[in-house]
């Protein structure tokens, strides 16, 4: 990802695309999804990228949670920078049985507005330190809405293997959400 | 298994001489997301915006994530008739800013469009910002427009969109 935003800012340098690929897509189907899972993440990449487009139920447009690993112990943190178009919050939380993103949690009166997230997840196979993972997320409804930037880290040097994702209530159906993974040099 | 190279530059705009805006026409339908990244000034300092599909109607709205060195602050703005990446008035003619923005599923024909931005300027009185914006159609986007508040964007300035392209 660097390297090719590095090539664009630099006059004459051709980006290299071949570092940034997908892995693995998954759209939710008819009747909705209670989480969404990839599994059996290779371990060829450096970092891993997340591009999540959720389609609210007639529910909820929900946070995203996210666990790594099949972990659901009290072994995650979170932080947050957000705004809700009037107010800049900022929170954190230790001994958290998730990480968190995003937290617009109102219905947004229709299932036409997506929220959406970047996750991205940094040497997540790297067996000699805890796992960061950090989000750029949204959702806006011409009034309401809320934009933030989320970190949250899994306490455990595993190599990640599995990245769960889950709202309080179903993805709707069309949410999609895309894993890429990004070569190191 | 990896399904290959997927993050393709489509087109390049570098500006020779100051130009009030750029548009990216015809845009394929065959990726996923597209990313816009903005390297640019403009001649007194102003806002960035889009516009998708030559729209000009009031069916965008945004909600801003601000610091300014000192203060965190939020804001936001309904019923715009612009997607805004940015909110404060940079980049200026002597510090350039660099402004990255995701347009997610916008080859869909079900929801409106939500992109989301980020925005940085060094400049004393700038900072930076993540940003999240709505276009109330549910068209796909085929165009955008970039434009300022400004007068002009500066010569040299740089717009690039890259598609990515989901397996």
């Amino acid at each position: 990802m660097l390297n090719i935003i590095a090539g664009s800012l630099s006059v004459g340098v051709t980006p290299s695309t071949s570092s940034y690929e997908s892995i693995a897509t998954i759209t939710v189907g008819s009747g909705g999804a209670a989480n969404i899972e990839f599994t059996s993440i290779p371990s060829t990449f450096e970092h891993l990228q997340i591009r999540l487009f959720v389609r609210p139920t007639s529910t909820s447009n929900g946070p995203v949670f996210m666990q790594c690993n099949s972990d659901t112990g009290s072994n995650y943190t979170r932080h947050s920078v957000r705004g809700d178009g009037s107010t800049a919050y900022a929170s954190g939380s230790t001994s958290q049985t998730s990480m968190y993103f995003n937290g617009y949690n109102v219905y947004a009166g229709a299932t036409d507005r997506p929220t959406v997230s970047i996750i991205d997840i940094l040497d997540y196979k790297n067996t000699n330190k805890y796992k960061t993972v950090r989000t750029l997320a949204g959702l806006e409804n011409n009034g309401s809405g809320e934009v933030g930037l989320y970190s949250g880290m899994w306490m455990n040097t595993n190599a990640i293997t599995s990245i769960k994702l889950f709202d309080n209530v179903n993805y709707g159906e069309y949410t999609q959400a895309a894993l890429y993974g990004i070569k190191g040099s | 298994m990896a399904a290959g190279a997927t993050y393709e530059p489509i087109a390049t705009t570098t500006l020779g001489s100051a130009q009030a805006s750029v548009t990216f026409s015809s845009i394929s339908s065959s990726y996923t997301d597209i990313i816009l990244i903005c390297r640019h000034a403009t001649n007194v300092g102003g806002n960035t915006f889009l516009r998708f599909n030559g729209d000009s109607g009031s069916n965008y709205s945004v909600t801003f994530l601000r610091a300014d060195g000192s203060t965190a602050s939020s804001a936001r703005g309904s019923n715009e008739s612009q997607v805004t990446l940015e909110s404060f008035g940079f980049p200026t003619p002597d510090f350039g800013a660099i402004t990255t923005a995701h347009i997610m599923n916008y080859s869909n024909s079900t929801t409106f469009k939500t992109v989301l931005s980020r925005g940085s300027n060094a400049n004393s009185g700038s900072g930076v910002s993540a940003v999240v914006n709505l276009w109330r159609d549910t068209a796909a986007i085929n165009s955008i427009t970039i434009s300022s508040s400004a007068s002009t964007f500066s010569t040299n300035s740089v717009f690039t969109i890259y598609g990515i392209k989901a397996a």
